[in-house]
């Protein structure tokens, strides 16, 4: 089973806390103890930058990081390397890379070289679904799950697409824009309804989350995850502490609590969606499926459904 | 996409999801106004009656050869970029975008941006690399009067990759209220293939203008390239003629160091601002700063058009440095009384050599810009 497998069935329908960091901000040494501080704040998995001189998709926070990390002499090599030493610290925890196509294409056996080191998975911002099939045909061939990314503006035909492409969980765009340069987002249910509805691997949102209450409004919709980075890589450069804020973000304080020791409700079968419910009560489909929605989305509201909570304990930063 | 967004390997739509939506739009609405008999004589007319179209074809009576000059220069704006903007201009109108945001280089592209935002009513942001905003200050000026917002950009090298990477992400979260009214022949699908489809005006002037007064096609067509905009238009009419088709690229402070704009002649294929094309970069694909004496060549990828005709062999690219660019502006200026762009400077130091070596070779010689814009900064270093 893989990591993220893994990780999703452990966590059982609670959300999954990703922490992103620029590998190499600001310097090697610096970057693998942060790493290693996510993680001890319980980050359920990380995912990692690694530093392009173009970052489009990334507002001010990210490129800085990216301009630190170049500006220290920080190579893909060496990026690989932080992974690895990850690796070896970590056995369990996933790893996805974030990082741009020209990163990809520059380094002859990047995906090879990346498994080697131990990522599981690599998202690559400026290749949209439609360019995606040859780089995800390099990634299966590695054995490294392609990330893809779907936004609420992607249509029903891209949603499929991504859908098929996307193996260890999908991206979801929280709001259009680049990380990081507005508070929160909107956190759309319709957008993780599709993707069920399309087969999509576990839906994890990105974008906008720098508070418990982003984390909060992220996983009521349904998503499986979240994943925060400007608010972590802002922390780290100003010299707070990462585990600190990741325990605040998460909500809880110490490390994580598996589901079956907050005694939550059993997980229901399937992708826990309207259309699982839809495909268990296939005779009127129509009306069950619209009563399947709202009682869906009740249960999204009930404070001990699923999802990561704050017990109000958390540390200030 | 209904288009085929590639030339060759080159090309493409490598942009975040986010932005499909907005560049599927765009080329319905292209495809869709170039069936439509009313939004070309709704361009033709802008073109005519506002930009000043045809543009004349001169013949230099002093320079050596047989040298003419396109002459975009006389454009409205100053330079062949309004051609395009009335094109993208009217495909926001149609689009019922009300905000136009843009990059600019030397600032011309700016310019005609700010021009047409004044010309149709739409609010103007112009994203503009700091190091270039003091290069142009002349331009800026211009944008500021026409209504447009200039935004100087700080990250990278300042110039203008730094002001795209801003122009897109700001795109990233306005499309729906805003067009990215990209500037050049480069860019994700269906810029490249647009902006071409909008500069063709000026080849095919040329090519009818030439064989009209020479009573033959030329031997050789000479443009300068920095996103290759003009040069593209300007080959499109003579790409199937037996017509050499000559790109000149900033060789800058020389082709042998780092300080030069040269994309085709010095890069290696990567993957920068939503294409696939030449880039100049180091071994692990970190883009590299650029260098030219005129901003708007100082630009490390290229046209993903440009990379194809290379490679297809159908054109040939060759550099010019920063000091061959002036020596040619000096010269045109005192020769013929006309003071280009220091970017076309570029196309007519390549011609001049030409002519050099073939006295009776007939040269038409994309004349991109006039060099207003370029005076003070021309001043300092002819000094």
């Amino acid at each position: 089973m893989s990591r993220y497998a893994a990780m999703f069935e452990r966590l059982g329908g609670e959300g999954a806390f990703g922490a992103f960091l620029m590998l190499g901000d600001p310097d090697l040494q610096i970057s693998a103890r942060l790493l290693d501080a996510v993680v001890a704040g319980g980050a359920d998995m990380i995912e990692v930058g690694i530093p392009f001189s173009d970052p489009v998709a990334d507002g001010p926070v990210i490129q800085a990081a990216a301009q630190r990390a170049l500006a220290a002499g920080v190579r893909t090599g060496d990026c690989l390397d932080l992974i690895a030493g990850f690796r070896a610290r970590h056995r369990d925890v996933p790893v996805g890379i974030l990082t741009y196509a020209n990163i990809v294409l520059a380094r002859t056996g990047f995906m090879r070289d990346v498994a080697e080191a131990g990522a599981d998975s690599l998202l690559i911002a400026d290749v949209p679904a439609l360019e995606a099939e040859p780089f995800v045909a390099k990634m299966e061939q590695a054995g490294i799950a392609p990330v893809l990314i779907a936004a609420p503006n992607t249509p029903d035909t891209t949603l499929k697409r991504i859908a098929k492409l996307s193996k260890a969980y999908t991206y979801c765009v929280s709001r259009p824009g680049i990380t990081g340069t507005h508070e929160g987002g909107r956190f759309d249910s319709l957008l993780v309804e599709r993707l069920c509805c399309a087969g999509a691997p576990p839906q994890v949102f990105g974008f906008g989350i720098s508070r418990p209450d982003h984390v909060r409004a992220a996983l009521s919709t349904g998503a499986k995850g979240v994943i925060c980075g400007s608010a972590i890589v802002e922390c780290a450069a100003l010299g707070g502490d990462v585990t600190a804020l990741v325990r605040l973000l998460k909500g809880r304080p110490g490390t994580t609590r598996h589901r079956n020791e907050l005694n939550l409700p059993a997980k229901e079968s399937g992708n826990g969606c309207a259309c699982d419910l839809a495909r268990t009560n296939p005779i009127g489909a129509g009306l069950d499926s619209d009563r399947a929605v709202s009682g869906d989305q009740e249960r999204r509201r009930d404070p001990v459904s699923p999802g990561l909570r704050t017990d109000g304990s958390a540390h200030q930063i | 996409m209904g288009l085929n967004g590639r030339f060759g390997r080159f090309g493409g739509c490598y942009v975040p999801e986010i932005l499909v939506p907005a560049l599927e739009q765009l080329e319905a609405v292209f495809l869709d106004a170039q069936e439509d008999p009313a939004f070309h004589d709704e361009l033709n007319g802008l073109l005519a009656n506002y930009a000043g179209r045809p543009t004349p074809l001169t013949r230099c009576r002093n320079l050596p050869g047989n040298i003419y000059l396109k002459r975009e220069d006389l454009l409205h704006g100053g330079a062949h970029k309004t051609n395009q903007v009335l094109g993208q201009g009217l495909l926001a109108k149609r689009m019922g975008k009300t905000r136009l945001i843009a990059e600019t280089g030397a600032g011309q592209h700016g310019v005609a941006t700010a021009i047409v935002g004044a010309l149709l009513g739409f609010e103007t942001v112009i994203y503009m690399g700091a190091e270039d905003v003091e290069r142009q200050k002349l331009n800026v000026f211009r944008m500021e009067l026409m209504g447009a917002r200039v935004i100087p950009v700080e990250s990278g090298g300042r110039t203008l990759k730094d002001a795209i990477n801003e122009a897109l992400r700001d795109w990233s979260a306005s499309f729906e209220t805003t067009h990215y009214l990209l500037g050049t022949a480069a860019g994700p699908h269906p810029f490249p293939t647009m902006v071409r489809e909008f500069q063709r005006v000026i080849g095919r002037e040329a090519r009818a203008q030439i064989v009209d007064q020479l009573g033959h096609l030329p031997d050789a067509v000479v443009a300068c390239v920095g996103g290759g905009s003009n040069a593209i238009g300007l080959f499109a009419d003579f790409i199937d003629d037996p017509v050499r088709l000559i790109g000149v690229e900033a060789a800058g402070r020389g082709l042998d160091g780092a300080e030069h704009g040269a994309t085709l002649l010095r890069g290696t294929v990567g993957i920068l601002h939503g294409a696939e094309t030449y880039l100049l970069q180091d071994a692990e694909g970190q883009v590299a700063d650029t260098w030219s004496v005129s901003a708007g060549l100082d630009y490390p990828a290229v046209g993903p058009e440009h990379a194809h005709l290379k490679d297809s062999g159908r054109a040939e690219y060759v550099g010019c440095t920063d000091a061959e660019a002036l020596a040619a502006f000096k010269a045109l200026a005192e020769g013929e009384g006309i003071l280009c762009a220091f970017e076309s400077a570029h196309a007519v130091a390549h011609a001049l050599k030409l002519a050099e070596q073939e006295q009776d070779s007939a040269i038409v010689v994309g004349l991109s810009g006039r060099g207003d814009k370029d005076v003070s900064q021309a001043q300092a270093l002819l000094a």
